[in-house]
């Protein structure tokens, strides 16, 4: 079975990102980028099950600038297999991602697509269940823990009010939540058999799929600040004040 | 206008959470017929039908609805969906599976996590776990939207829209139901509940967490959250996450005891109305957000606490 996980890169987790002041956007330019953290986390799987005998092969794959090349890089020194980068300068929604992965899928026909639930820049938690849809396929969601056996997968998946698993049939598409694994460093000679590891490039078009925005972003703005209050000197002082504000 | 509101129901009932949906839908205006599927869902439709804004109640009590599997309850909503111009829930672990997969379905871009309705085809969202908000114009035909419930108030009662039954989809078969581990607990649910008490890594175990968290939590009949690294850590359960990938609150109080205060766990409780801090190091970034901050040793301070409310 072959393995396919898209990966995307963003601003890296540590960053404290700046609204433009002309309410453009988020200022991206010398800013640290690195892999969302929950591709991560679904390469990690991806290696795991192949470690396991589950799988053969790991392909990732990212949609995005050149620069995007450094993050199927990452993922290649991991222990994926090989790389495609869809490249692309425009900001592509969810529904196009969506739309140019299963343009990958049908070519490469994987058993298994691993997807981290939500990219860590726009919060949108669509891409994996739109895959999904676009492909006929079932779909585990904010998944815990994977198990496949034979033509099926037994996956945990986190949910609100503690957890659910549920059996879909493969092929099919797992998003991944925190929990599932903790994802490995690449080692240094790792890096370095990285570079040569094979990355084709395509663009889009090479799918026939329209990446016009069907959301028209207006205008991006700092959130309403909240001041930080008082502190208070002990116990007794912090229980009268809650008294007076009324909330105890 | 005509606008299909996904219910949030379970075994015991309709959630708090489709009231708060509710409201958003009915800023966008226009009729207002809420969903509600699963396996003897008719009380929870009967409870949405009191809801005041709601003109019908659809109910589908079909055996493949029971246990949210995206794909039947997808294809329900899809085959609902030509005498409606929206298609809302909220942002629920169930909607957040389904609604996606809806959108493509019907081939729409969804509006994540509104936190405002600006106008019937305008909101505004957070993005970068709500460090910006953005406002963004969908230019698709028909919606597919998502509501942080934290950002709405609850639609009040007053109603008494028709309840009509529904059949399923059919059910595609690809997926099937394994088993629940649903946590049952006498506490109030995070994102209901009036007051909210979460503790950090700082606890240092699960034993500790226990010992010092819930019994405030019992004596101000609050509900217990946890950071992240609390989660990780195994001090808590996943389903007491609060933050940018966990559950968003916004209770009239929150008591943060040993959380740091990363942004992402800010993401998920900085819209509170009062905020508590609890903390040894003075430094931390969770005193920047909080309205009172206390800086001293936890094991001391919540016992005393404890005794003094």
């Amino acid at each position: 079975m072959k393995i396919f996980v898209p990966v995307k890169r963003v601003v890296d987790y540590n960053v404290k990102i700046r609204v433009k002041p002309d309410g453009t956007g988020v200022e991206l330019a010398n800013v640290k980028m690195s892999m969302n953290p929950f591709d991560e986390i679904s390469v990690e799987e991806a290696l795991r099950l192949k470690e396991a005998g589950k799988a053969e092969e790991v392909v990732v794959v990212s949609i995005g600038p050149a620069k995007a090349e450094e993050t199927l890089r990452t993922a290649l020194a991991m222990g994926a297999d090989r790389a495609i980068l869809i490249e692309t300068d425009d900001a592509v929604e969810p529904l196009a991602v969506a739309k140019i992965l299963k343009g990958v899928v049908d070519a490469e026909a994987p058993g298994l697509i691993i997807v981290g639930k939500q990219a860590i820049d726009d919060d949108s938690n669509q891409t994996g269940q739109m895959l999904a849809a676009l492909l006929g396929s079932a779909q585990a969601t904010f998944a815990s823990k994977i198990e496949i056996a034979g033509d099926k997968a037994t996956v945990t998946r986190e949910v609100d009010g503690g957890s659910q698993t549920i059996e879909v049939k493969l092929p099919a598409v797992v998003t991944t939540d925190l929990r599932l694994n903790e994802p490995r460093y690449a080692s240094l000679p790792n890096i370095m058999k990285a570079k040569k590891k094979p990355l084709d490039k395509k663009s889009p078009a090479d799918f026939g799929v329209d990446t016009a925005p069907r959301l028209k972003v207006l205008k991006t703005e700092e959130p309403g600040g909240r001041k930080a209050g008082i502190k208070v000197g002990s116990v007794e002082e912090l229980v009268s004040s809650l008294k007076i504000a009324g909330v105890i | 206008m005509t606008i299909l509101l996904l219910a949030e129901n379970d075994a015991s009932g309709l959630s708090e959470q489709t009231a708060k949906a509710l409201t958003a839908a009915s800023k966008i205006g226009g009729d207002v017929h809420v969903l509600v599927a699963g396996a003897g869902a008719k009380a929870a439709a009967d409870a949405a039908a009191k809801l005041s804004g709601v003109s019908k109640v659809l109910v589908a009590e079909d055996a493949s609805l029971t246990n949210n599997l995206a794909e039947p309850l997808a294809d329900l909503i899809v085959s609902l969906s030509a005498s409606y111009d929206v298609i809302v829930g909220p942002a629920t672990t169930s909607a957040k599976n389904v609604l996606p997969r809806v959108a493509a379905l019907l081939d729409v871009m969804q509006i994540s996590e509104i936190v405002e309705v600006v106008s019937a085809d305008t909101f505004k969202r957070p993005i970068y776990a709500g460090n910006a908000i953005q406002t963004v114009q969908s230019t698709d035909a028909k919606k597919v939207i998502t509501v942080r419930t934290a950002s709405f108030a609850a639609a009040g009662e007053g109603g008494s829209a028709a309840v009509e039954t529904v059949s399923a989809a059919g059910n595609p078969g690809v997926s099937s139901f394994v088993s629940d581990a649903l946590a049952s607990s006498e506490r109030p649910e995070l994102t209901s509940a009036k007051v909210i008490i979460s503790g950090g890594r700082a606890l240092g175990s699960s034993e500790k967490f226990q010992e010092v968290i819930l019994p405030v939590a019992d004596k101000l009949g609050a509900a217990v959250g946890a950071s992240r690294a609390a989660v990780d850590a195994g001090y808590a359960p996943n389903d007491w996450q609060i933050g940018q990938t966990g559950k968003v609150v916004a209770p009239d109080l929150y008591i943060a005891v040993g959380i740091s205060g990363a942004i992402q766990h800010l993401a998920g409780m900085k819209d509170s109305k009062v905020i508590v801090a609890l903390n040894t190091d003075e430094e931390a970034p969770i005193f920047q957000v909080a309205d009172y901050g206390l800086v001293g040793d936890l094991f001391d301070i919540l016992p005393e606490f404890e005794k003094k409310i």
